[in-house]
């Protein structure tokens, strides 16, 4: 199985689709850390280094996409959805151009770098933004999935990836669809709805839990934005309790959304697991992982708790 | 340039003008003083430096006007109606629940709107990248942008001034409307961008300062921009905040005041046209 960051998937997929698709990436001096470089060393004619401006990037891309071009800007997560928000909101948002945003370090599995750099808020910022697609891919298989999902979707579309390498957790022949979650185990005691690398932690945790007689079902939400409602509702009702998993805040990203779904439609227990309302902090990716119980036993106590609360 | 000519130009700049403080004063908001600055220039760019069709307002190989300044779409949509791309009958319509004429541009539903715009500072970023993209597909389109001296105290105007220089994008006229005035006062108190020819000088750009009232010059800056083919160009034009109406010009609360009656009605007697 592969083990790779999905940055890394990110910037081979640019390069992959770019034979088939006439593709214009833009970075701010990162493309060696965000991975276009893969893409920027094959086609530099199609490469443009708008330097440390991410503010300009951004609206720069608006006007290569109302000239028709499909642009990717990729950036830190913490510097596009979190600096430029404004300019995504206007330049790309209002006016619903065909430009995909893709984010790399996303979440506290940046590592090193610290709470600086650890952008533990960009779902929810991206997901309020109208007409915003927001994927966040849970392997390195889905991400080269999502990427060419974002190719052919016509809109806009944030692209969540992360700098730690993760294990191939998906089939080879996965199929992906925005909008479309996957159920990966099924269950009917609780369902553990993640997304991004806790999709992995997820099923480790459902393995756990058998031990404990409980079963929990695994569903994978890389389409953020837009939700799969329908599914949510199936397992919120067949199972009667929720229990949501991101390396996210708890505030406003899916946790929040899977809330929003099921308090209108099939109300029960939801437990969001993720990062508190705190900032991260400098340590090895997996160490500041573990710290913050962003792990298969940080699950593994949330599902206690939930189903302690079911009816 | 003939003076049958400029009197043309000056009467549509005038009709302009008048759609401007119709529209205001229909919506009872908006903004004529920065919208009045700049009519001359509109005014030019749109019946006379343009290459554009009304009838085919996608044409990928028109050129191209991003108003970075979105507050001043008055000037801009009387243009485009006056123009042709829709009735003037609809600038009634401006500000107004369902009118597509947005407070500020909406390049989705407006014939004739190349770039959405409105909040400071990234117009001019996304001119830069309609700019890259005909240099990218070897097209002949130019790309004007429009932006105020009070706009220009955003920090994204100078990464873009940075971009525009480093990609050589020749095809790129700036326009700086230097009228000195922005919401709080003169941009000199508030805070001061000069010395502007300078900074644009340094930025890479070749800069001319004009009258932005006199036809004359407006057209010999934009010639020499045309014939400039190895960096973008900037135009500072020196404008006066509310042209055209006594009462409004230079004055800052004129910025985003909607006329009152007797007040439309004496601007609008000053507006008459020149023969």
């Amino acid at each position: 199985m592969l083990k790779e960051a999905t940055r890394e998937s990110y910037g081979k997929a640019l390069a992959e689709f770019a034979e088939k698709y006439d593709l214009y990436v833009l970075d701010a001096d990162l493309s060696e850390a965000t991975k276009t470089k893969i893409f920027a060393q094959k086609y530099p004619e199609r490469f443009i280094d708008c330097g440390i401006a991410e503010a300009n990037m951004v609206s720069v891309a608006a006007g290569l996409a109302a000239s028709g071009k499909t642009v990717f800007a990729s950036s830190f997560a913490m510097f596009l959805a979190g600096r430029a928000f404004e300019q995504v909101r206007n330049s790309i948002g209002y006016p619903h151009l065909n430009v995909k945003l893709g984010a790399t370090h996303a979440g506290l599995s940046v590592g090193e770098d610290g709470a600086t750099h650890q952008c533990n808020e960009d779902i929810a910022l991206m997901r309020t933004i109208p007409g915003m697609v927001v994927l966040n891919p849970a392997d390195p298989v889905e991400a080269r999935l999502a990427v060419k999902a974002a190719i052919e979707h016509d809109g806009p579309v944030y692209l969540r990836f992360g700098r730690m390498p993760i294990e191939q957790i998906l089939p080879d022949d996965y199929k992906f669809e925005i909008g479309k979650g996957t159920v990966l185990k099924d269950g009917t005691d609780v369902a553990v709805i993640a997304t991004g690398l806790m999709v992995g932690e997820a099923l480790k945790a459902a393995e756990m839990l058998e031990q404990k007689s409980i079963s929990a079902a695994v569903i994978n939400i890389s389409s953020i934005k837009p939700l799969d409602k329908k599914l949510i509702l199936e397992y919120s009702i067949r199972c009667g309790a929720l229990v949501t998993s991101e390396e996210h805040s708890i505030i406003g990203g899916l946790g929040s959304a899977v809330c929003e779904a099921v308090s209108e439609a099939a109300p029960c227990p939801v437990i969001r697991h993720g990062v508190e309302d705190m900032f991260g902090k400098s340590g090895a990716a997996q160490k500041v992982l573990d710290y913050y119980k962003l792990n298969a036993e940080g699950i593994v106590q949330k599902v206690l708790e939930a189903v302690s609360l079911k009816k | 340039m003939e003076e049958i000519q400029k009197n043309e130009l000056k009467n549509i700049a005038l009709r302009i003008r008048r759609d401007i403080i119709e529209q205001v004063y229909n919506a009872k908001s908006g903004h004529p003083g920065g919208s009045l600055s700049i009519a001359d220039i509109i005014t030019y760019l749109y019946f006379k430096e343009m290459n554009i069709d009304p009838s085919n307002p996608k044409d990928p190989d028109r050129d191209r006007l991003v108003l970075s300044k979105g507050h001043s779409c008055p000037a801009l949509y009387a243009a485009l109606a006056e123009r042709g791309y829709f009735s003037t009958e609809i600038l009634k319509t401006f500000r107004k629940l369902d009118s597509f004429l947005q407070g500020h541009p909406d390049m989705k539903n407006t014939p004739g709107v190349d770039m959405s715009s409105g909040s400071l500072g990234q117009g001019i970023s996304a001119a830069c990248g309609i700019a890259l993209a005909g240099k990218l597909d070897k097209k002949n389109y130019r790309v004007y942008a429009i932006l105020g001296d009070g706009e220009i105290e955003e920090g994204q105007v100078w990464e873009a001034f940075m971009f525009a220089s480093h990609y050589c994008l020749s095809n790129l006229c700036v326009i700086i409307d230097r009228n000195g005035l922005q919401i709080d006062g003169k941009c000199k108190d508030v805070m001061s961008s000069e010395p502007l020819e300078d900074k644009m000088q340094a930025f890479g750009f070749d800069v001319k300062v004009i009258d932005a009232h006199d036809f004359d010059d407006i057209e010999s800056a934009f010639n020499t921009a045309k014939n400039t083919t190895d960096r973008p160009t900037a135009i500072i034009a020196n404008s006066v905040k509310g042209k055209g109406v006594s009462f409004m010009e230079n004055v800052v609360s004129w910025h985003g005041t909607a006329p009152n009656e007797q007040q439309y009605e004496q601007a609008m007697s000053e507006l008459k046209e020149v023969r």
